[in-house]
């Protein structure tokens, strides 16, 4: 059941990672290790594990796919000692201050996330763009979606 | 010969290109007829031509209609020369002449205003002077003279505007200083990182603003405006966002998140010692503080959604504030004391600037537009600049506290955001 669940995140993150792409962002897709329950029982072998995870409108829970997605980093870095920086964003609706507080909550509940499960925080940098560096530059709900987002750098 | 004339005027439209272009797209129903006669002057080509300065101005706030000069039957330059039933005539209600004088390399301007309706001298003869670089601050001095004597009110036209220009490909963000009515821009800071959040100090001679120059991480600034000179106030973990100034001009309240999660702190600006002000896990954010300096209002979440809280320096109480509409931040009060102005959105709306009066809890949208945000509040409380998005670029629009003028820049290169509306300055 959570195999699955993990499978839909993944899918869901694939699909994602292309939007992502395709509207100019510079984020780089990262080959999924061969550890962990992320990969257990996929086919597609070159499927890739996103580095954005994305938030409702406002919100700075994360969702059940962001969660999937996270749980395949947090393997890639436990015990590993590379330095990441989470970079959260917001879309442009409302106040752009305000939006620098979201985009902060966004990117620190991922720390959270990941250091909850295992991973040292110590390792985890939290930076807030805000509205500032937009993925899609539209005014509409379809580029929102896709800028209310944290980017999980290397 | 003939070239250095087409690169003055590439120049010239360069410069044109360059400003903000504010124009009325409502004003108040019944404007003021004014007509202000070409000023007298009789020197070679003046670079600037005052009385259509100041008809402008007039004009930018909404409440008054210039009178074109092609439509008046003579151009008096003194009370003999008038002939009150030809203005009557153009339904002009008040009358403004004047004229320029050159004396040792500076320009002096006089002028005089008459009742057209009552055929009276409204005030004697008044003198402004300055240099040639000068002459358009010597017209907003009169602009904001007759403004004061026909409304009551203090005019704004010598106050000036700051604002944040960013441009795409290859990102670039500039800190711009100008005229309330956007002409002479003069850059004040150019950065490949995302610049925001400028703020006037009370006596208009720094501004504070947010640059991710260091690190690509935001820190809060102090800029001289004169002397560009800039100090860096901080460097913290996280957040360091949204300086607001105290009214003495000593402290600065920000938010900072270096203790994990956005909170409002007070900086002494001497000292740097900081004070904390709030402390919740939810976002606190955006203060500002209230007229006379004893309470800071800001933006927090702490009830689910953002809304604007009030908390008491001196003792730390905090109340909420804000309650009509699902969305309230990153409030501004009014020079009086008596208005908050922020940005709002009700269920199934979109984000407006709307006042509140503190005292009633009552809320009035004032803007129309899609996308606004960032409210600045003129000196005089009478109007409020904020940003908007016009034709897929980010714009500057205006509207009065009553909202019966509005303005609206037409949209240029860059996207412009983040207006500051300096005080007075003397």
């Amino acid at each position: 059941m959570i195999t699955k669940a993990i499978k839909q995140g993944l899918t869901l993150a694939v699909v994602m990672s292309f939007l992502v792409g395709c509207s100019g962002s510079d984020t780089k897709p990262v080959e999924n290790t061969t550890t962990g329950a992320a990969t257990t029982d996929t086919s597609v072998s070159e499927q890739t594990l996103s580095n954005v995870v994305y938030f409702d409108f406002d919100q700075y829970a994360l969702t059940a796919e962001s969660r999937a997605v996270l749980l395949a980093h947090a393997d890639k870095l436990k015990g590993a000692s590379v330095a990441v920086r989470l970079e959260g964003h917001a879309d442009e609706r409302g106040s752009r201050e305000y939006n620098m507080a979201l985009g902060e909550k966004r990117a620190n509940a991922v720390r959270d996330f990941l250091v909850t499960q295992g991973v040292n925080g110590s390792s985890l940098e939290v930076v807030s763009f805000g509205e500032e560096q937009p993925a899609a530059t539209g005014s509409d709900e379809g580029s929102w979606a896709q800028n209310r987002r944290v980017e999980v750098k290397y | 010969m003939k070239r250095y004339l087409v690169l003055c005027l590439i120049f010239v439209a360069g410069f044109a290109q360059a400003q903000l272009n504010l124009k009325v797209t409502k004003g108040v129903d019944n404007p003021t007829k004014i007509a202000v006669v070409p000023f007298a002057w009789t020197g070679g080509r003046l670079p600037e031509d005052l009385g259509k300065i100041v008809g402008n101005d007039l004009e930018f706030s909404g409440q008054f209609e210039a009178t074109a000069p092609d439509r008046m039957l003579s151009f008096p330059r003194s009370e003999a020369e008038i002939h009150y039933r030809d203005w009557k005539a153009l339904g002009a209600e008040y009358l403004l002449i004047g004229s320029i004088t050159q004396q040792a390399g500076r320009y002096y301007a006089s002028y005089e205003l008459f009742d057209v309706v009552q055929q009276r001298r409204v005030f004697a003869k008044l003198t402004v002077d300055g240099a040639e670089a000068q002459l358009r601050d010597m017209a907003h001095h009169i602009s904001d003279k007759v403004y004061e004597t026909i409304t009551g009110i203090r005019g704004i036209f010598s106050t000036k505007l700051i604002y944040v220009e960013a441009f795409k490909s290859p990102q670039k963000y500039r800190l711009m200083l100008s005229d309330i009515d956007g002409f002479r821009p003069r850059m004040l800071l150019e950065s490949r990182f995302p610049l925001l959040s400028p703020v006037w100090s009370p006596n208009g001679q720094r501004v504070a603003y947010v640059s991710f120059e260091a690190d690509n991480k935001p820190a809060i600034y102090i800029q001289d405006i004169a002397t560009g000179r800039r100090q860096q106030m901080t460097n913290f973990r996280g957040l360091n966002g949204a300086p607001a100034w105290s009214p003495d001009g000593q402290k600065l309240a920000m938010a900072l998140s270096k203790d994990g999660n956005p909170e409002i702190y007070v900086m002494n600006i001497l000292t740097r010692q900081l004070t904390r002000i709030t402390n919740h896990f939810a976002i606190d954010h955006e203060p500002t503080w209230s007229a006379d300096g004893s309470s800071i209002f800001f933006t927090s979440d702490r009830g689910g959604k953002p809304q604007i809280y009030q908390v008491t320096v001196s003792t730390m109480q905090q109340e909420r504030v804000t309650f009509d509409g699902d969305y309230n931040a990153r409030p501004r009060v009014s020079p009086d004391g008596k208005s908050l102005v922020m940005l709002n959105k009700r269920p199934g709306s979109t984000h407006h600037i709307a006042a509140q009066d503190i005292k009633s809890g009552n809320l009035r949208i004032l803007s129309e537009t899609n996308l606004d945000e960032s409210p600045t509040i003129a000196p005089n409380g009478a109007m409020l600049m904020y940003a908007t998005r016009s034709g897929g670029k980010g714009v500057l629009a205006a509207v009065s506290l009553d909202a019966r003028v509005k303005i609206l820049q037409p949209p240029k290169q860059g996207d412009v955001r983040e207006p500051a509306w300096s005080p007075f300055f003397n």
